[in-house]
């Protein structure tokens, strides 16, 4: 994992995956016993094991593994995805398996927090546009869909709606202050002033 | 207009507002564990930076360690590696360690309270979901992810929007053989896996009041499972006793100091909130989980809900969930053969805990075919579980007792599922493949009513069994 590179994200386009269900926790987008290692190159194999393989090893059809979908940027999940553990190994996962953005109905807060942090564009649709946008990409994999983080609007071939992301999030994404810490250490002087502040730092 | 405590303990800690309407928040207490702290020492040290503030930090091992045999090398090499790891980062950054037989070790949400680390009007923060376990002492507390990690270490601080307040009144009286885990999962049956989304939940009212701390422990543990990254209880004489005379709270003068100050911190008589939410006690059953989302649950003597009979939104989960389980709508749960029981974990491996499951134990035999474990919070739990005997009141029953951590809760070290077992489980989440086994299946329920079901050898109504 390099250094801090605080890139502007503005927006995303390429090729769109369709993964269909809620509550996909992080549990299945990346499984505990995958995460043993202390880094993260190398997760991106591990990324939907459970629900692409049978426990021979044979692949069950997940979107991850349809030729059509290859090289996809794009992920277009349902309700409440991430829910589950905090762990930022699934976002990482995902990530460097190669998806820079995500279109859910919602997704879970701390999920949401962790793709922020990473730099991965995390919006939400309304229902019908989500199902409209998983249909057409599921009719034409290879077309490009692009996510407008400016103009809050997700298009593809023949459809466009519009999409949400919390203002902080977005503006955190906009100005590429996302990568928290550079901003948080702009404030180490401050921060050492309010320690000292707390009774419960200094012994009461 | 009175102020809640989220608001007091908010604005303590803000150091300012951030573009973009995040708090730049102080984090008083930071802890870290093996699994998702090496990544976070990694970036920090890419980026030439140090640990701020080392002496607000403290470290254990829980997630990976083994239950049985604890001697190092590790069998596991990549588990020996996390240790080694988070050995060398907190010897080099000066942060104090908690290891493997030092009588301290156990999992980071026992014995930060354990230690008196935990205390009211303290922001705490750790790379795991359950933190908001210490909101029982009146802090708040929140699970990060691995970059947040990071960013603790290095600036003490993280980057946060300040969240609502819904206040959960839990009134009356609790039911014989009801626990506070019934509680937080009857809470979460009610308000949904998601109706926590954005809030913080204050938990109060008669049945709080009376909690012990370990209870609220159980209760503020799974705010997360109920959506909510943060829940607490407003600090009073129970968590001031408790926290007498621990090893990191303050003493003699200072603790009457600390007393006066607590108080100050917890939520206003006259504190409004974004919402507020009432629970009947006694409408509390023992509650267990039938599906693989924790929300997903009945009282034990109820049948499993058919499909039609749910909210429109929760039908294909459940559909789902009834094929995963391979249980039936319509039929009762309790008779369900089970073939493995677990007690542990950070939401009920306490003493507490481990006296109510050997209250149920005692004298009986765990049924034929069911392999039952018994796995302390941590080496403190598992001295004074000893003290007292009922580690014999456990193997005698048939029970294997072991050593502190996660174990069977996240299935990270050798205690796993196997195949498609169905497994009575004192931990909190019931997600598929959670317990080791891709297609293992869980069913979240009180230590008293694991005990139950591990005797039974099927899903058992505590209350008949402690009759
Ligand atoms: S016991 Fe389970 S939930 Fe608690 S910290 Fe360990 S793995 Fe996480």
């Amino acid at each position: 994992m390099s250094a801090i590179r605080a890139e502007r994200v503005s927006a995303r386009r390429g090729r769109g995956v369709v993964v269909r269900g809620n509550d996909i926790d992080t549990d299945q987008i990346i499984p505990a016993r995958y995460m043993t290692s202390i880094r993260f190159a190398g997760l991106e194999e591990f990324v939907f094991r459970d629900v692409r393989f049978n426990a021979d090893g044979e692949p069950k059809g997940h979107p991850f593994d349809d030729r059509r979908f290859r090289g996809a940027s794009i992920l277009v999940v349902n309700q409440n995805f991430g829910c589950g553990s905090s762990r930022e190994h699934a976002p990482q996962a995902l990530q460097r398996w190669g998806i820079q953005a995500l279109v859910a109905e919602s997704f879970a807060e701390i999920f949401f927090g962790n793709c922020v942090a990473l730099g991965i564009l995390a919006v939400t649709a309304a229902r019908d546009d989500v199902a409209r946008l998983m249909d057409a990409i599921e009719l034409d994999p290879g077309q490009e869909v692009t996510i407008d983080l400016d103009k809050q609007v997700v298009a593809w071939r023949g459809g466009s709606a519009p999409v949400k992301m919390p203002d902080g999030a977005r503006k955190q994404l906009l100005d590429g202050s996302w990568d928290a810490m550079r901003t948080l250490l702009e404030a180490r002087d401050a921060t050492l002033v309010r320690i000292a502040s707390l009774p419960y730092a200094t012994g009461f | 207009m009175g102020r809640s405590l989220l608001d007091k303990v908010w604005d303590l800690h803000s150091v300012r507002e951030l573009p973009g309407g995040q708090t730049q928040l102080l984090i008083g207490l930071h802890l870290i564990h093996e699994v998702t702290s090496p990544q976070g020492f990694q970036m920090l040290e890419d980026a030439g930076l140090s640990v701020l503030c080392p002496e607000r930090t403290f470290a254990t091992v829980d997630h990976i360690v083994p239950t049985d045999l604890r001697r190092r090398p590790l069998r596991d090499a990549q588990a020996e590696e996390m240790l080694q790891a988070i050995e060398h980062n907190t010897k080099r950054h000066g942060i104090q360690f908690f290891p493997i037989g030092s009588g301290d070790q156990g999992i980071v949400h026992v014995i930060g309270p354990e230690l008196g680390l935990t205390q009211p009007g303290q922001t705490i923060a750790c790379g795991d979901s359950h933190t908001s376990t210490h909101g029982a002492f009146g802090a708040i507390a929140f699970g990060i992810g691995t970059s947040q990690v990071r960013d603790v270490l290095a600036s003490q601080c993280l980057a946060l929007a300040r969240p609502k307040v819904r206040r959960i009144r839990v009134s009356g009286k609790l039911g014989f053989g009801v626990y506070a885990k019934d509680v937080i999962l009857h809470i979460i049956r009610r308000l949904g896996v998601n109706g926590g989304v954005g809030y913080a939940y204050e938990y109060a009212g008669p049945v709080i009041d009376r909690f012990s701390m370990e209870e609220r422990m159980t209760l503020c543990n799974m705010s997360i499972e109920g959506g909510a990254r943060v829940g607490y209880v407003n600090p009073d004489d129970t968590t001031f006793a408790y926290l007498k005379g621990r090893r990191f709270a303050p003493k003699g003068d200072a603790f009457e100091r600390a007393v006066a100050w607590w108080r100050g911190i917890a939520s206003d008589a006259d504190a409004e909130f974004d919402d507020e939410v009432e629970i009947a006690g006694g409408e509390i059953s023992p509650t267990v989980t039938w599906g693989t989302n924790p929300g997903q649950a009945i009282g034990v003597a109820e049948k499993l809900p058919r499909v039609e009979e749910l909210p429109d939104g929760d039908r294909s989960s459940a559909e789902e969930a009834y094929r995963f389980m391979g249980l039936v709508p319509g039929r009762p749960l309790a008779g369900t053969p089970i073939q493995v029981a677990f007690i542990g974990s950070c939401t009920n491996g306490r003493i507490s805990d481990l006296r109510e499951a050997a209250r149920v134990a005692r004298g009986g035999k765990v049924a034929a075919g069911v392999r039952a474990l018994v796995v302390p919070g941590s080496e403190a739990v598992r001295v004074e579980a000893e003290r007292e005997g009922l580690h014999e009141v456990f193997t005698s029953a048939g029970f294997e007792w072991r050593e502190a951590g996660c174990s069977m809760c996240l299935a990270m070290n050798p205690d796993k599922l196997v195949g498609r077992e169905l497994c009575a489980s004192s931990s909190n989440r019931n997600f598929k493949g959670r317990q080791g086994s891709p297609t293992g299946r869980t069913l979240l329920m009180s230590p008293a009513m694991v005990a139950a079901a591990a005797l039974a050898g099927r899903v058992a109504d505590v209350r008949e069994v402690m009759k």
